[in-house]
């Protein structure tokens, strides 16, 4: 299982704000365009954004995003730190590019379940 | 129909700070309701739509909230400029929201269509120069 805390060990990435970092990983998304990502972020996803206001808090909380990564160096403003304390969402950041980015969360994910799929065939072999 | 749950919620127009309050409070509220996680997700995200909308376009509105043993009704309701043509604003990325929007990473033409897609059946009423009420039903046994 991957979760948040995996994640930001893997990925060395900055962690703006931590409110539940055993949270399971099951997806992914990049997007700036809020209600675009409204509609088709899945719960559970990690997020990849450069959209750094308030509203990206309050819409992570609606679709119940896993996490929040802000690429590109980008630093979230105040009032979306202070929403995203509020209301218990994992914020991360890195400075690497959208593409670079999303590209390494897929990695991540998939060698978690490569780790489990192996993990679970040496346990039936014993 | 059995005696009806009802909330209401001012959204306010006067900035996007307070957006999407009507819609979290509502989610809070379903939860401790025990409506299923799918049906509340649906009506948060069509519910923070809504709210966008009207500050975008109306200066806030109402947002009222009617939950029944078998149905939720939403209703968001502005005395903003009206929809001139709504098979127009039906489509994913027509928008007329203004460039300001745009940068805060609203107006990608997806609130109407978000709507629907996230809603039973919507049924809007509008009317240029005098306001929009939008109603989104939810049913609970499916």
């Amino acid at each position: 299982m991957l979760t948040v805390d995996k994640l930001i060990e893997k990925l060395g990435l900055d962690v703006i704000e931590l409110a539940d970092g055993s949270r399971e990983i099951k997806g992914g998304y990049a997007g700036d365009l809020l209600s675009w990502v409204m509609g088709r972020a899945q719960p559970d996803d990690a997020w990849v954004t450069i959209m750094s206001n308030m509203n990206v808090s309050a819409v992570a909380q609606l679709t119940d995003v896993a996490c929040v990564i802000f690429a590109e160096g980008v630093a979230p403003d105040p009032e979306a730190l202070s929403k995203a304390k509020m209301h218990g969402i994992n914020l991360l950041g890195s400075r690497k590019g959208m593409f670079e980015l999303c590209g390494d969360v897929k990695d991540a994910m998939l060698s978690e379940a490569h780790a489990e799929a192996d993990y679970a065939e040496t346990e039936e072999r014993n | 129909m059995s005696e009806a749950l009802h909330y209401h919620f001012d959204v306010d127009g006067a900035s996007f700070a307070n957006a999407g309050r009507a819609s979290v409070e509502t989610k809070k509220l379903l939860r401790q309701l025990g409506v299923s996680p799918e049906i509340i997700r649906s009506i948060s995200v069509a519910m923070y739509e809504g709210e966008i909308n009207m500050v975008i376009h109306a200066h806030g509105g109402d947002a009222d909230v009617y939950i029944t043993e078998d149905t939720i009704i939403i209703i968001l309701k502005d005395v903003g400029p009206g929809i001139r043509n709504v098979e127009e604003a039906m489509k994913e990325g027509f928008s007329t929201a203004p460039e300001n929007i745009r940068a805060l990473g609203f107006g990608a033409g997806m609130g109407l269509p978000n709507m629907k897609r996230y809603s039973d059946e919507m049924h809007i009423d509008t009317k240029v120069g005098v306001g929009t009420t939008i109603e989104l039903w939810y049913h609970l046994n499916k």
